[in-house]
This record gives structure tokens, C-alpha cells and sequence, in this order.
């Protein structure tokens, strides 16, 4: 699948386009399949997002997969420091990302 | 410790409010992005993986406890309660946000501090020698020149467009602390048989994709020529860089091109030039600067002895206290490497901590070691046993300075989006893997750096074990690196064969350790003993 990602302008956090919005978790990603270009030009100009992007993914038994290990890392939070990632009653988080 | 003039403060406060502008208008949708990104990246703001980043000059390391606090205050207030020291002597914040930045901006600025030439091609903060005006075998305190330099550098129009980066690192004493000749200017102060003061100057080095150990282009500028002989640098290198390739425009590439002593012959020709001029810095700035780094005022008569009689406490003088030129004063290190923790990281509650006990103990003065360690630079012999007890229990009192668990890692794929690979995990798995003090201290120096890409951040080309992340069809993968140097033997590291992934890279350091242990001679470090022998003989010990 096709997601579109970025930064938040104001605070910078790691955001997932899910259809409608911007979500901070990537389980909500949509696949944006050929409307990515019209939906990053629009937030963008609406000062929503920073350094939007299209990446790979997939779906899987475990939800919205990004394809590279960057993505997946950007999705859940530094593994060095499981108490500040999104799972962070989750000690072992860190090895989805693997 | 330099203190702001009123024209220091007005510049940078000027600079917080051009700042705290642009920011508005980017948010209101005024600026777009491409336009605002070389502004952010000129306060030392950039987009890293999580959230901006903001990275903060600490010129040559020094720090006063109220800039400790301050920066406990941000890290509490802005970011999520922790900051990060770096190789370059900085702390960067990795969770801030951008409605927040100009805030932060003008926090610094009441402590006099600032993030101006953090980033882009600009003369980058000014390193030196982590002990400077404290330590024993030091000619003279180095601050004042790089403070010197620092101004001159600062903002100055002809600085603030070179080709690339330009790193500066000024020591002074044959031991070199700061990794002097892997930046693109290294100094060192030196005296010469007439007792006048002058440096031996090292251009061209440099680490990133392409490394080179700086060379010597002189053995004595006089020391109040040093702006001419730094300008005939960059006016030559300025004349001939590559603009077009952003791979080779780092000084160091064209001394490699131009070779050495042509090189060094146009500098010398420029040189004679600019000396005509009377561009120097006059005596009396001189002065001025050099009064702010005046010796604190030394206790005399005081005792050399320190009470041994706790175990703990012994083995933790033995390994981070070094020598004063004042007597009856120590250096204290503050070791940021706890076993399986994150090297370099300090909470904001450690911060107050060290901030306090340089308030009380260290004449106000404390100091970042690009080892990504702190120095309390002054402390009373007698007051050693009272700072360990409060370091201890503040989680900052390992006994590892220098030693296989001091490593070196930067912030790597957890944090940075230029990385290929995690540096932190690797670095806290090879810690624990030595985590035992007796192994620690029968391996004895051994300096194990790990970067996350080839920037070379975390400085893997100077380690005398060095990692290096890199991206092997989608999977994080390191290679393994023996041999280099950052200090006086200065080397650089080569590359061991194919790369690893984490768990085999921890333990291919652990079978090049063993190796180490089985043949080396009395009294050898583990450099030692592979520069004696060579590669081979280790390369066989990790591949079987
Ligand atoms: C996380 C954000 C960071 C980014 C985006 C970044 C970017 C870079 C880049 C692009 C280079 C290569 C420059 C060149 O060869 O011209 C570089 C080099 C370097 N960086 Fe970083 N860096 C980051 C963090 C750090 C940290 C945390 C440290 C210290 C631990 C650091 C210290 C250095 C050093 C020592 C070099 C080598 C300098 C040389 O080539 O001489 N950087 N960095
Ligand atoms: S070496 Fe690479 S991964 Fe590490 S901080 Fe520098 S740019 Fe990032």
C-alpha cells in the first residue's frame, strides 16, 4: 500500500494520513492509492504537515507495516527508550521494528 | 568564563526575535517550507525523526551551573525531560516543537547561550580540550583563542558563505583530548625556544564518508597572527573548492587534491598577504578576552591526600580523576555511560545535580568532553569523597572513563533521518557484554565508537575499535573497523571484512577483545597490540 507521512508543522510529531486527518498512529494509515499528490498538495499548503512523503507499507495480521525499518521506527518511537515510544507499557515493542 | 558584552546580547536577542518572526509566519502559512528550512537550520533547528531537533552551542564545552539548570529547565519544560551531549561538545534536544522554538531561543539568551552556527557552512562551534585551564600539563588555558576566534568567526560576512562546514579545535598540551586533527583546523599552543607563544597549526582534516587526518602546515605562527594564517586557509580553499559536489567540498578534499605542500605553499603566499593588511586581532581584544578566563582563585596549603578507605570510592578516584596544575585540586569526569544505558544522555534531574556540585565544588564551572562525558574541572582533593557520594546517588558515578564501556555512539536510526543503523543498542549490548569492573579495567584503554552512517558522527573512524551502520538491502547491517586513533597517535581505523548484523557485531568485538588478551604484551593497550601485530592476525580471530 501507498501511505503518506510526515512531521505536524507545529510540533513536529510523526503523522499518518488516514483518509481524512492526520493520526499519530500508523495503524490508521490509508492506502492513498493514486490521490496522494492532491491530498499532500492540500495539507501542505494548509501548513498541516512538514516534509510530507509517500512510502511503501503493508497490511498485515498486526496492522499498518511500513516497509522500511526508518518507517517503522518514525512510527513507534525511539527503541532505546520504550517509555517515550507510543507503546510505552509495551517493553518489547522495540522488535516489531525489526 | 567570557560573559556577554551589551553588544553580544543585543545581537543575539536580535537574532531570537528575527526568529520568533520568520517562525509566525511560517505557521500562518506565510513561508512555505523551502524557505524556512535555511532559517531553522541557521538557529539550530532541525527535522530529525520524532520532532525537531534543536541543537545548542556550548563553545569549547564550558558550561556555568545556571547554563546547566537553564538547559534542566528546557529539557523539562520543552522537550521530554532529557538532553543529549554530543562529539562536538554541544547538547541537542530531540522532541522540541516549532511553536516552541523562539521560547527556547530566548531562554538561552538570558544565560547567554545560542544555536547560531550549529548548522550549514559556517564556521561550527569551536572545540577544545575538555580540561583546558585546569589541567596539569596544559602550556596555557586554550579558551581564550578559541573565544577569540569565536568572535571573529561569529557572523562575519566572509565566514558565513564558504563551501562547506568548517570545524576548528584548539588544545594546548601534548596530550590531545579533543580529537584535534580530525577537524579542518586543529591548533595546538605551543611555546617555542624563545618562550613566545604560538601554535602548530593542522589543516584538512575531517571525518564524514571521506576521512583524513589533519596534517602539520606549520610549527609556530605567532599567536597574534593566527586570524591572518585562518584566513589564508579559507582564501584558499575558498578560491579552489568544489561548490558543485557537495561530496567534495570539505576542505580536507582539496588538500588531498591539491597535495600538502601546495597546499601549504598558498597558504603561506596568502598569508605573507594578509599579514600586509593588519587584519590581526589587536592586542587589546586580546586582553579583554583572555581576562574573563582569569584563574579561579586556588586555595593554597591544601592536602594532597585523599582517604581511600571506601572500596567503591576508590576504584571510581583510580579511573576519572585527573591531574590539576593547581595542587591539592583534582579533575573530576562524570562518566554519561552507564552500563546498557544511553551514552551521553543526561536527565534534567542529573543536570540540577551536576550543576549544583559544580556551583559548590568547581568555582561554577563544568565542562563537555566530545567523549560525550562532563568534567568538574576543579575540585579540592578533600571535597573528592562528598562529589562521588552525590554522583553516586544521582547514577552518575560509573568507574568507566577511557575504558571499553565508555563508548562513543551517535544518535543513530532511534533519532536521526540520515542513519542507516542504530548506533545506541549496539553501543548498550557491548556494554553489558564488559559490563563486569574486572574485565573492564584488565582490558584497560580501549575506545569503541559507533556511527549510525557514514557522517561518521559518532566518530567510528577514530575509534581503536570503530562501527559503522550501514543499510544492506533494507536491514540494518555494521561494519567493523580496528585501529584508529583520536588522540596524539592519531590513526584511522580500517575496515575488518564484511559487516554483521547487531547481534554479530557484538560478537565479533568480543572475539577481536579475547584476541587482544591472548597475545598481547605486558603493559600493551588493545591499539597497541594491533598496531604491533596488524590486521591479519585479527581478522582471523573474527571470521575463523
Ligand atoms: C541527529 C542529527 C544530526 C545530523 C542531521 C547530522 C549530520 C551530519 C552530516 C551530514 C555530517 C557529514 C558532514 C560532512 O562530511 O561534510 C556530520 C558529521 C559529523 N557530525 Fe553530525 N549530525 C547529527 C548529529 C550529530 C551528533 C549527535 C553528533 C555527536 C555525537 C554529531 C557530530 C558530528 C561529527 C563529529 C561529524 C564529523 C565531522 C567531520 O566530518 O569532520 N552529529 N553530521
Ligand atoms: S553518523 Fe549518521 S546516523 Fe549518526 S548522527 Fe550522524 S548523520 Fe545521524
Amino acid at each position: 500500500m501507498k501511505i503518506l507521512t510526515g512531521n505536524d508543522l507545529k510540533t513536529g510529531r510523526v503523522i499518518w494520513w488516514d483518509g481524512q486527518g492526520w493520526s499519530l498512529h500508523v495503524e490508521d494509515a490509508a492506502d492513498v492509492h493514486d490521490d496522494g499528490e492532491a491530498i499532500l498538495a492540500r495539507e501542505e499548503a494548509a501548513c498541516r504537515v512538514n516534509g510530507p512523503m509517500f512510502i511503501e507499507g503493508e497490511r498485515t495480521a498486526e496492522g499498518v507495516r511500513p516497509a522500511h525499518i526508518k518507517d517503522r521506527i518514525r512510527a513507534l518511537g525511539p527503541t532505546v527508550r520504550a517509555d517515550l515510544t507510543l507503546k510505552p507499557a509495551d517493553p518489547n515493542a522495540g522488535n516489531w521494528v525489526i | 568564563m567570557y560573559k556577554y558584552d551589551q553588544y553580544d546580547d543585543a545581537m543575539v536577542r536580535a537574532r531570537v526575535e528575527d526568529f520568533r518572526d520568520q517562525t509566525r509566519r511560517r505557521l500562518e502559512g506565510k513561508m512555505t517550507d523551502d524557505q524556512f528550512k535555511p532559517l531553522r537550520l541557521k538557529n539550530g533547528l532541525y527535522l530529525q525523526l520524532h520532532a525537531y531537533m534543536l541543537r545548542i552551542a556550548i563553545p569549547y564545552g564550558t558550561l556555568n551551573s545556571t547554563q546547566l539548570r537553564k538547559l534542566a529547565h528546557i529539557a523539562r519544560t520543552y522537550d521530554r525531560g532529557y538532553g543529549h551531549f554530543t562529539t562536538r561538545q554541544n547538547i541537542q534536544f530531540h522532541w522540541i516543537k516549532l511553536e516552541d522554538a523562539p521560547d527556547i531561543l530566548g531562554e538561552l539568551a538570558d544565560v547567554e547561550m545560542h544555536c547560531i552556527q550549529t548548522s550549514g557552512e559556517s564556521i561550527r562551534n569551536i572545540s577544545a580540550d575538555h580540561y583546558a585551564g585546569a589541567a596539569a600539563d596544559e602550556i596555557m588555558d586554550p579558551r581564550p583563542w578559541a573565544e577569540t576566534l569565536r568572535q571573529m568567526t561569529t557572523f562575519m560576512p566572509e565566514f558565513s558563505y564558504l563551501p562547506r562546514k568548517f570545524k576548528i579545535c584548539v588544545i594546548a598540551a601534548e596530550e590531545d583530548r579533543a580529537a584535534m586533527r580530525w577537524h579542518d583546523f586543529g591548533l595546538r599552543i605551543v611555546k617555542n625556544e624563545a618562550g613566545e607563544i604560538g601554535f602548530e597549526v593542522y589543516p584538512g582534516g575531517g571525518m564524514g564518508r571521506t576521512p583524513f587526518i589533519a596534517y602539520k602546515s606549520s610549527d609556530f605562527v605567532p599567536q597574534h597572527q593566527i586570524f591572518s594564517y585562518l584566513q589564508a586557509v579559507l582564501r584558499v580553499w575558498n578560491r579552489h573548492a568544489r561548490r558543485d559536489n557537495i561530496h567534495k567540498q570539505r576542505m580536507k578534499i582539496l588538500v588531498h587534491e591539491l597535495g600538502e605542500e601546495e597546499f601549504t605553499r598558498q597558504v603561506e603566499e596568502e598569508f605573507r598577504h594578509i599579514l600586509t593588511l593588519g587584519t590581526d586581532f589587536p592586542q587589546a581584544e586580546y586582553d579583554r578576552i583572555a581576562a574573563y578566563f582569569t584563574p579561579p582563585p586556588f586555595e593554597t596549603g591544601l592536602p594532597e591526600e585523599i582517604d581511600r578507605s571506601d572500596p567503591d570510592f576508590a576504584v571510581w578516584i583510580d579511573q576519572q580523576i585527573a591531574p590539576h596544575k593547581a595542587p591539592g585540586y583534582a579533575i573530576v569526569n562524570v562518566s554519561l555511560k552507564p552500563i546498557g544505558g544511553i551514552g551521553g544522555d543526561i536527565t534534567a534531574e542529573q543536570m540540577e545535580v551536576v550543576a549544583d556540585l559544580a556551583e559548590r565544588y568547581s568555582f561554577d564551572e563544568l565542562r563537555v568532553a566530545h567523549t560525550q562525558n562532563l568534567v568538574l574541572p576543579h575540585v579540592r582533593k578533600a571535597d573528592l569523597y562528598a562529589v562521588w557520594q552525590q554522583l553516586r546517588d544521582a547514577g552518575l558515578a560509573d568507574a568507566n572513563l577511557d575504558l571499553v564501556t565508555d563508548i562513543i555512539a551517535c544518535p543513530g536510526l532511534d533519532y536521526c533521518s540520515l542513519a542507516n543503523a542504530r548506533s545506541l543498542p549496539v553501543a548498550a549490548r557491548i556494554a553489558e557484554r564488559f559490563a563486569d569492573p574486572a574485565v573492564q579495567h584488565d582490558l584497560g584503554e580501549l575506545k569503541i565508537k559507533i556511527s549510525g552512517c557514514i557522517n561518521a558522527c559518532g566518530h567510528h573512524h577514530a575509534g581503536h575499535i570503530g562501527i559503522l551502520g550501514v543499510d544492506r538491502k533494507g536491514t540494518e547491517n555494521y561494519q567493523l573497523l580496528l585501529g584508529g586513533s583520536g588522540a596524539e597517535d592519531v590513526s584511522q581505523a580500517k575496515i575488518t571484512g564484511p559487516g554483521f548484523d547487531e547481534a554479530g557485531v557484538v560478537d565479533a568485538v568480543e572475539r577481536a577483545v579475547n584476541h587482544y588478551r591472548t597475545i598481547r604484551e605486558p603493559g600493551e593497550r588493545f591499539i597497541d597490540t594491533y598496531r604491533r601485530v596488524g590486521m591479519e592476525g585479527f581478522k582471523e580471530a573474527i571470521y575463523g
